[in-house]
Parts: structure tokens; C-alpha cells; sequence
């Protein structure tokens, strides 16, 4: 256990981790944003408008992350210059945040998409018997109840997401498997524990956030 | 796909429009960012046809990218083969009587679904080696890191589907005389893998994927060959990224394609999947429509 002693290591555990969390955290809102807004416009009245989310979903979700974030750092930063921050760390950050966001908005804009055909269709008829009009029938009537039914789909995105963040140490982060990684090269005589201490870091976060997601789903899942 | 024509009313002449007004529109600011993203790389020289040319060149893709899609395709391959047995044995294995097999695989399923791919592929490529004091290949890294990811998704959506193979089917099993091992095998398996089809399916696009992964640990795959070696030789990064990625797209839609072709078949002919509660699974089928919902990889 001499490896987490040593003060070095156990701040490079902490950092690592802590990298990973704040990705997960900016890329979350960021996508949810972003995915929502693609799910109203493949679901709007404005052909151009759903042919830019249709694209927009099969680009992104049949690209391998990796080539995303890989693109964030060779063509937005290398060659087109594009440069967030000047200390290096925090520059990749945002490049590997706008890569997770771009590849996660399309994965939450198809469950929200697919939330919103689970509200029957007799609320948006009554929704525009009364007058109101497609955005107004979206925003007030047909995704808060969408909402309310993909959280775990949403919650399942969130735990993938938070995983796929380890991806941005290919663009050099040093996040929590790049450390694991470097220890491993060092400390060959205690791999079995590092692994065990990366992995179960994870799954201490992750299991217990899914069935969280699982219980806030069934609790305010819309009774019909 | 009922509710995207409900959400409004069919359109009269003052809302065509509208509609025509809005898609020039956005049509507009849509080709003026895309411009302005042609100029952009226009002005860092990415469109010279000395970047381009090579993808002419039948070297580059016998060299280069067949190599690579091969190395992709047959990680993928015995991934999918493996972690389909994985998926087999431990969805049985958590729904066996016995807690002290249930307990254990459901453990073990929960565990490898939380690790991120990425560290258990450094672990087998790293760590492995000082353990059976040997050296494990990027192959088998990429192989054994999606087994046990993939395996333990398709774990839960197994165990998914044999619990809605309706009830009546396992006690008539029963009434006629099988063991338990019998009325999963021949009974249940059958109807649910039926059932899961699509979101087999759909996991082989994740797994196929995340065989991009093998880029790290230089598994000279897709993304290895295709994007790193390529463009080592003719320094055409953003050309060659673009290329491997049109390859991934056509290849993955095409994949997709085929789930949604066996879902809009199968439920024709078998019972559908019902919708899933309970803990979050990776793999969630569509409530509702038709369309499977992709499992996250």
C-alpha cells in the first residue's frame, strides 16, 4: 500500500480524479443544453432545422470519441489555432470539454426525442386546441412530461459520460488513467492494488450514481 | 414517430411561410458558419490537394486504412464473440437460486460496467505483464477491455430480456419437467436473445467504436493507421481524420441501420421488449417508438 503513502501520488490521485469530475461536470450542462435544443429542432416544423439535428446525431454518435477529442486537439487547437487559456492544462480541458459536449448532446438529443414520443398525443392535440403554438405546446406541455421520463436514459448518458471523460488523457490531461497508467509503469510490484484503487474510485462514484438515477426515475415517473 | 407531426398542426398558408422564411433562414447562417469553417481551415492551407492527393493513391489504402479497418474489424469480431459467451454466463449467473453464484456475477457485472474501458485496457497492457511476467499484446488488451465492458452491458440487457419473456412460458417448461438449466437454455434464451436482437446490434456499433481505444496502447487499428501513421507520412492530419471518420460513420450507420431493420422486424413477429425500470441500465430500449435507443459506449 506504500504507493498511496507517498504524498506525490496520492495528490496525483486526487488531481486526476478532480480533472475528471470538473470535465464531467462542464461537458453535463453543456451538453444537456445542447441536446435538448437539438431534440426541439428534429422534432420542429422546419425541414432545415431537423435535417440539422438528424446530421448532427449521425455524425456524432457513429464517430468514435476518441476521434472526436482527437479532432478538438489536432484541427480546432493545432490547426486552425484555436486556444481557450494559456496554461496548457486548462486549454486541453476546454478543447476535451467542447469534445465530449459535441459527441454527448446527441446521445441526450435522442432520448429526449424519444422521451417526448412517450407523451400521448392527446396532450399536444388538446395543447394546440387551445391555441398555443409549437413552441409553446414543446415548453409547456410536452417536455416537462418528456423530461420526467428519460432521466434514466439521461442518467445512463451522465455515468458514460463521466467514463468517457478518461479520453481526454489521450490529448494529453493528465487524468485519472494517465496516472494510473504512469503508477502502474513505476510501482510494478503493486499493480493489482492501483488498479483496484482507480477502478473502485470509479465504481464508488458510478454505481451508486446509476441506481440514484433508478430510484429518481421511478419516483417521478409520470403515472398512467 | 407519431408525435413529430402532432406537436403541430399541418401547415396553412401563413405557417408555410413562416417555415419557408425560417429554414432560408437558418439555411443561411447554417452555410455562412460553414464557410466561414472552410475559410478557416482555407487560411491554414488544409484544403491543398497535396493533403488530399494521397487518398488517390491505392498505397495509401492498402498500406494504410484496409490494414487498419481489418485490425478494427476482427478486434471487434472476437470481442463481440466474447463478450456475447461473457454476456450469456453472467446473465445466468445473476439470476441463478443460489446467492452465492447470484451475488458474485452481480457483482462482477456492476463492477465493469462503472470502470471506464480506458483503465481496464491500461491495466491488461501495463499491469498485466509484471503478473504473469510476460508481456500481454495491444490485441488482446483491446479484446479482453471490451469483453468485460460489452459483456457486462450485454449481461443486464440478457437478464432484461429473459425477465420479459412472459411468465407463463418458464412454468409451462416447468409442468412439462425441465430442470431450470433446461427452461433457460431451451426456453427463455432463445426468445429473449430474439427479443435483445436490436440491442445486440446496437452494442457491436459501441464495440466497434471503442475499438478506437487501441490507439492508445498502438494497436495498429483504424484510427492508429488511418489517422497517426497516415498522416506521419504526408503530414495531412485534418484531411486523413476526415477520411477515417466518413469510414466510421458509413460503417457504424450501416450497422444501425440493420438494428433498426431487425427491430421493426422482430416486433412483427416476437413480443416486444417492455421498457426497463429500475437501476439504470447502459443498455435502455426505446419507450415507445421504434427506434433503438443506442446503448452508451
Amino acid at each position: 500500500m506504500d504507493v498511496f503513502t507517498d504524498p506525490e501520488n496520492f495528490d496525483a490521485f486526487v488531481s486526476g480524479f478532480v480533472w475528471i469530475l470538473k470535465l464531467t461536470g462542464a461537458s453535463a450542462v453543456c451538453a444537456l443544453v445542447l441536446g435538448v435544443l437539438l431534440a426541439a429542432m428534429r422534432v420542429s416544423p422546419v425541414p432545415v432545422l431537423r435535417g440539422f439535428g438528424a446530421a448532427w446525431v449521425n455524425i456524432f454518435r457513429n464517430t468514435p470519441l476518441t476521434l472526436v477529442v482527437f479532432f478538438c486537439y489536432f484541427g480546432l487547437y493545432a490547426t486552425l489555432g484555436l486556444s481557450l487559456s494559456q496554461e496548457l492544462d486548462v486549454n486541453i480541458y476546454w478543447l476535451g470539454v467542447i469534445g465530449l459536449s459535441t459527441y454527448t448532446a446527441a446521445f441526450v438529443c435522442e432520448a429526449v426525442r424519444s422521451g417526448i414520443n412517450t407523451v400521448p398525443t392527446g396532450q399536444a392535440e388538446a395543447a394546440r386546441a387551445i391555441g398555443l403554438s409549437f413552441a409553446q405546446t414543446l415548453r409547456i406541455v410536452v417536455l416537462p412530461q418528456a423530461a420526467r421520463s428519460v432521466i434514466a436514459p439521461l442518467g445512463s448518458i451522465l455515468i458514460a459520460l463521466c467514463k468517457n471523460a478518461t479520453i481526454v488523457g489521450t490529448i494529453g490531461l493528465i487524468e485519472a488513467s494517465s496516472v494510473m497508467k504512469d503508477l502502474l509503469n513505476s510501482y510494478g510490484n503493486a499493480v493489482i492494488v492501483i488498479f483496484l484503487v482507480f477502478a473502485g474510485t470509479f465504481a464508488a462514484l458510478l454505481i451508486p450514481t446509476g441506481y440514484f438515477f433508478g430510484w429518481l426515475a421511478n419516483r417521478l415517473a409520470v403515472k398512467r | 414517430m407519431m408525435s413529430t407531426s402532432v406537436l403541430y398542426d399541418h401547415p396553412g398558408p401563413r405557417a408555410r411561410i413562416r417555415n419557408a422564411v425560417l429554414s432560408v433562414v437558418f439555411g443561411v447562417v447554417l452555410l455562412g458558419l460553414l464557410y466561414w469553417i472552410y475559410t478557416k481551415f482555407d487560411q491554414a492551407n488544409q484544403w491543398e490537394p497535396r493533403l488530399w492527393e494521397p487518398f488517390t493513391r491505392s498505397a495509401t489504402w492498402t498500406q494504410f486504412i484496409l490494414p487498419g479497418l481489418w485490425a478494427t474489424l476482427k478486434a471487434a469480431g472476437v470481442g463481440m464473440a466474447l463478450s456475447l459467451a461473457f454476456g450469456i454466463v453472467f446473465s445466468f449467473g445473476r439470476l441463478s437460486d443460489h446467492w452465492w453464484i447470484s451475488v458474485p456475477a452481480g457483482a462482477v457485472v456492476e463492477f465493469f460496467r462503472a470502470v471506464p474501458l480506458l483503465l481496464m485496457i491500461f491495466f491488461i497492457f501495463y499491469g498485466v505483464p509484471f503478473l504473469i511476467k510476460g508481456p500481454v499484446t495491444a490485441f488482446w488488451a483491446v479484446v479482453i477491455g471490451l469483453t468485460l465492458y460489452n459483456g457486462s452491458v450485454l449481461a443486464e440487457a440478457f437478464r432484461a430480456g429473459i425477465k420479459s419473456v412472459p411468465g407463463g412460458q418458464s412454468e409451462a417448461a416447468y409442468a412439462v419437467g425441465m430442470r431450470k438449466n433446461q427452461v433457460m437454455r431451451i426456453i427463455l434464451l432463445p426468445q429473449a436473445a430474439r427479443a435483445m436482437l436490436p440491442i445486440i446490434v446496437s452494442q457491436l456499433v459501441v464495440l466497434l467504436k471503442d475499438t478506437a481505444l487501441g490507439y492508445i496502447v498502438a494497436y495498429p487499428e483504424l484510427l492508429q493507421r488511418g489517422v497517426n501513421d497516415l498522416s506521419a507520412n504526408y503530414g495531412n492530419i485534418i484531411a486523413a481524420a476526415m477520411v477515417i471518420a466518413v469510414i466510421y460513420i458509413v460503417i457504424n450507420s450501416l450497422l444501425t441501420w440493420f438494428a433498426g431493420w431487425l427491430d421493426r422486424r422482430s416486433r412483427v413477429r416476437a413480443f416486444r421488449m417492455p421498457r426497463q425500470t429500475g437501476p439504470v441500465a447502459a443498455a435502455d430500449s426505446a419507450p415507445g417508438d421504434g427506434t433503438v435507443v443506442e446503448p452508451q459506449g
